[in-house]
């Protein structure tokens, strides 16, 4: 799978410029899916046709990321920018993003005077080696990626954009897996989820379906000075039961946690207290969904080196098999 | 259910006003001494006389009283201000239900929505004296008419048991004052025991201390709650006592030294009779053996305890076993209590 | 109706936000005198229909009363010389000064009771010492050995508050939950009123979820009910202790008729209107942006519903003792029945004509 992760994670695809990721996918899913389709703003959305016993279930799955985008060119060619979806500051300095056309930038920042202490954002600066406005490749309103390779250390795979390629990776394998349904499962290769799951909210107004389960990251409790979380790396797909956006479908997390204890499938219980999902667009969709999420727990989530593990990975394709093989009686 | 736990706990006496608790418990003990009598103070003392075998007099002590809330004044919306009786961490007090005055009129301790705070209000501790009981009175007219300043206020928590504890509240120090009863409930001791249920321990000692100087005893055991703090904790810091591991025995605390003749005595008792006990962590809040031990010219004292956690507030907790263990530790203490152990050899 | 036994009974019953079948049933017990069909949908939104007399298809209201309750949730399992207690995580908007020393029920294996403690300020941190004591430092302690709580408790768990409602003074009661089951409570009395008034309208009345975390209830009620009036009824801020600021309310002096954009003026004229036919007293309320009640959710629904919001006085909002006034109860439950009872055909047409006039 690693061929796969490592494909999906190096691509660029900001929140709203999700062509690249989608073109990906496309071939890899193509094979599997019974019709394909891609919406008014961007989602694919794969079709596995059921044996008409079950329910209708959406599969989300965003394929954007963080990123910055182009607010000013300065008169020396540097670009101050804003961000796209939750980039936190600390992460910046010295990290390098790259644009749609390939065009890679620096990231600098005005003068510290105070070491130890972190510049807002609108204190930084790309640096694409333009020496003038009229001279920089780049235009106000581009959109930016950041840039960093894929790491695997032994089951630990470190990438920007695992957060939700990642998830973007089960829901594939899923669909390769997955010989027989009971259910109407709609695959939703989901847009613009890091600024406001505005990409599920109108898959699943199209969709209006009975059942939705996002498949995402989630943040961990086991690294030194952590929030207190009990969520560790490596323990199994955590099944959410609320976030700060949403509370999960009782019977579905029930289900969801029935299925990984019948097939003896490592699982984890997910609380989280801040950040939410796809999930919370769906649930709250037209006369309301069943929605719950299947997390991947990931380190450093909003970095340029967010850590899943592929146990957890494969973990949660298991699980994801075996909720849509078997009925849902919610 | 242990319904002495529970009727005791149930009871309302704020320090300064146990009348009820000390009518409940002389009905609870009236058949099982040879005298009662209420002091000037309010103390209920008994006597339940000895076999003769022994000429000490040993008084043993448990508080009636409980924390609690007294009336102030009422403001012209009808809501009422108080001041607190005994000692009290302000956030204890928010959103709480207590029992006001002799009619036990409910009133409610309320505050600020959270809709309308700012995030600096959240993340700050409301002062008692901002705080106001609400009886529902929409005038001050209307809550005057239903209570008068001074009246006492308790919290309201219905006992309960949740496998091997207990909830409640005034464990301290009704579990205290059950053990007492307890104690009286069985055959005669070689010597006269009197027993002392005494009033305003929380503000200040005070009951024990002219029934102390009443009795004129030998030697005396105070039976108490002390405060357990076994709760996760990042830092390695004694929890004081734990719950579920035994009588608490005190060794010194800010106010006095207990006698430590009667403190091994103790502490062989339990290892003899295979009762488990653990020494409650040095320092902190006092007992009524800083009264008793220097009562006339000093009086050998020690106390044992029931370990509670979340002490002075609506629902405090306890182990049942620790309890039982204390009334058999108690129990055992004294019998062998022989007077060899509290003289001093010269 | 004994409005304090109703309410004894709905607000003892635990519902925290996206675990609300326990009080949906109970909600369903105290609307069934007075309705002709129930119904549950996916997201746990419990739908009574009492049918109106005129001939189908017969429009409809839609009245929204959330029936969830701000709780807590088991985020982690921590243990302490081998005793178990449980970290928590809030389901709504949890005030962490009022937690400390309340009673809890944790919905476990089995329903366990616990106290939520915590250490004593002098050993906490020194940075946290005296502050309200937070999520990190409390702990719920259900008395158990950590086997047995392990055994009994996951995490995720919900956990409600425990306070059985009480009289005051007068008419006045306290407790927990009265947020927002004072208006389920009301319009049970609006369907009473009901039964003795006719009316041409079918009223959906709606027991909401999830109105505390997401107006979860009202967003997707008002999609598959379609209906072509709404009204949300939920509490409002009671003048008292702490809260004297203008938008505050008496308690007992009767409900409140909310206006802003929320509210359709002409459903606001209309509820003044029933009010005034009823010799009742109404205080008007305000919100200059989002009331943040259900009435945000039903006004967007599909192509845009007219909304109404009527509010009952509350002291001490989002607390274990949350107080309003019986009479304030009753009174908006007759205050929806009469609004209703006078809705005629014409009425949803004279709302729009209403928009486009000159003047007022």
């Amino acid at each position: 799978m690693n061929d796969l992760i490592k494909k999906l994670v190096e691509a660029y695809g900001p929140s709203g410029f999700e062509d690249n990721v989608r073109e990906l996918i496309r071939p890899e899913i193509e094979p599997f899916a019974d019709e394909l389709l891609v919406d008014a703003l961007g989602n694919l959305i794969a079709h596995k046709k059921g044996d008409g016993s079950g329910l209708k279930v959406m599969i989300a799955a965003h394929m954007d990321e963080i990123g910055v985008m182009v607010s000013h060119i300065t008169k020396e060619g540097f670009l101050r920018f804003t961000n796209i979806g939750g980039v936190y500051p600390h992460t910046l300095l010295g990290n390098r993003v790259q644009f749609a056309d390939g065009t890679i930038g620096v990231i600098g920042s005005d003068r510290i005077t105070e070491r130890g202490a972190v510049h807002p954002l609108e204190k930084h600066f790309i640096d694409v080696g333009a020496a003038s406005r009229e001279t920089c490749p780049v235009n106000v309103g581009d959109a930016a990626g950041f840039l960093r390779p894929f790491l695997a250390q032994g089951t630990r795979l470190s990438a920007k954009s695992m957060d939700d390629r990642i998830g973007c990776v089960i829901a594939i394998e899923t669909l390769k897996r997955l010989s027989e349904t009971p259910h109407e499962v709609y695959f939703v290769f989901s847009v613009q989820e890091e600024v406001g799951c505005r990409g599920a909210q109108v898959a699943a107004n199209r969709l209006d379906p009975d059942v939705g389960i996002a498949l995402d990251v989630t943040t961990t409790g086991d690294v030194p000075e952590a929030r207190p979380m009990a969520v560790d790396l490596g323990k199994g797909p955590a099944i959410k039961v609320k976030d700060s956006g949403m509370i999960a479908h009782v019977g579905l997390v029930k289900i969801m946690r029935q299925r990984a204890e019948e097939a003896n499938l490592p699982f984890q219980m997910e609380v989280l207290e801040a950040g939410t999902t796809d999930a919370r667009s769906i649930q709250i969709s037209n006369g309301g969904t069943a929605a719950g999420c299947i997390s991947i727990p990931c380190r450093y989530v909003h970095s340029q080196s967010e850590t899943v593990d592929a146990n957890d990975v494969e973990n949660s394709v298991n699980l994801l098999v075996e909720i849509l093989s078997k009925p849902i009686v919610l | 259910m242990n319904e002495l736990l529970k009727s005791l706990t149930e009871a309302v006496g704020v320090s300064g006003e146990e009348k009820e608790v000390r009518l409940l418990i002389r009905d609870l003990i009236a058949d099982h001494v040879d005298e009662w009598h209420v002091d000037a103070m309010g103390n209920l003392l008994a006597l339940k006389k000895g076999t003769g075998a022994s000429d000490l007099r040993v008084l043993v002590d448990a508080h009636m009283d409980e924390v609690g809330l007294m009336v102030t004044e009422f403001d012209s919306n009808g809501t009422i201000r108080f001041s607190n009786v005994g000692g009290f961490d302000d956030r204890a007090l928010l959103g709480k239900v207590v029992q006001v005055g002799p009619k036990k009129i409910t009133g409610i301790i309320g505050a600020r929505p959270i809709h309308l705070t700012t995030s600096s209000q959240r993340n700050s501790v409301v002062k008692a004296d901002a705080m106001r009981i609400d009886i529902g009175a929409k005038t001050k007219d209307a809550a005057s008419a239903q209570l008068k300043i001074g009246d006492k206020a308790a919290f309201v928590t219905e006992y309960e048991e949740l496998g091997p504890t207990a909830i409640g509240k005034a464990f301290d120090d009704r579990a205290g004052c059950a053990a007492l009863i307890e104690l009286l409930r069985v055959e005669p001791y070689p010597f006269d025991l009197h027993a002392v249920f005494s009033v305003q321990e929380e503000v200040g000692l005070r009951g024990a201390m002219t029934a102390a100087y009443a009795v004129k005893p030998d030697a005396a055991l105070v039976l108490e709650c002390t405060p357990a703090y076994d709760l996760p904790n990042k830092d390695d810091v004694s929890p004081s006592v734990a719950l579920g591991k035994g009588p608490s025995i005190y060794v010194m605390d800010r106010t006095a030294i207990q006698d430590p003749r009667l403190v091994s005595h103790i502490t062989a008792t339990a290892a003899e009779n295979d009762i488990p006990f653990q020494i409650r962590r040095p320092g902190g809040g006092g007992t009524n053996t800083a009264t008793i031990q220097r009562s006339r010219a000093g009086v050998p004292t020690a106390t044992i305890a029931v370990p509670g956690r979340y002490a002075h507030t609506p629902a405090m907790m306890i182990n049942l076993s620790d309890y039982a263990n204390v009334v058999k530790l108690a129990e055992a203490t004294l019998r062998s209590l022989a007077p060899n152990i509290i003289q001093h050899s010269s | 109706m004994d409005s304090f036994e109703l309410l004894k009974t709905l607000t003892e019953t635990a519902g925290p936000s996206g675990y609300e079948q326990e009080i949906a049933s109970v909600v369903k017990e105290a609307w069934a005198p007075y309705v002709d069909s129930f119904s549950i949908d996916r997201v746990g939104n419990l739908m009574a229909v009492k049918e109106g007399r005129g001939d189908p298809p017969r429009p409809r209201i839609l009245l929204a009363a959330h029936m969830d309750e701000i709780a807590l949730m088991v985020s982690q399992i921590d243990q302490h010389e081998g005793n178990g207690f449980l970290r928590i995580s809030r389901v709504g908007g949890v005030d962490k000064r009022h937690l400390y020393g309340q009673l809890v029920v944790v919905h476990g294996q089995r329903q366990l009771n616990g106290i939520l403690g915590c250490l004593p300020g002098s050993m906490l941190p020194k940075e946290r010492s005296s502050l309200p004591f937070d999520f990190e430092d409390l702990v719920v302690d259900v008395g158990l050995p950590i086997e047995e709580v392990e055994e009994l408790v996951s995490i995720g768990d919900f956990v409600s508050f425990r306070q059985p409602l009480r009289k005051l003074q007068g008419r006045r009661v306290a407790g927990k939950a009265l947020d927002n089951r004072a208006s389920i409570a009301s319009v049970a009395y609006c369907l009473e009123y009901l039964t003795q008034r006719a009316h041409d309208w079918d009223v959906v009345a709606v027991a909401t979820a999830q109105e505390e975390t997401a107006l979860l209830g009202a967003f997707t009620s008002a999609h598959s009910q379609r209906p072509d009036l709404a009204i949300a009824i939920d509490v409002t801020f009671g003048k008292g202790p702490g809260a004297t600021d203008p938008g505050t309310f008496e308690l007992g002096d009767g409900p409140v008729l909310d206006l802003g954009p929320n509210v359709h003026p002409g459903m606001l004229q209309a509820l003044r209107d029933a009010a005034a036919a009823l010799e009742m007293g109404i205080g008007i309320g305000t919100h200059a942006r989002a009331s943040g009640t259900d009435a945000h959710g039903l006004q967007v629904a599909r192509e845009g519903i007219p909304t109404g919001l009527i509010s009952i006085p509350l002291r001490y909002m989002h607390t274990m003792v949350e107080s309003v006034d019986l009479a304030d109860v009753e009174r908006s439950g007759r205050l929806m029945g009469e609004f209703i009872a006078r809705l005629d055909g014409e009425f949803v047409a004279n709302l729009t004509a209403g928009m486009m006039e000159d003047g007022e």
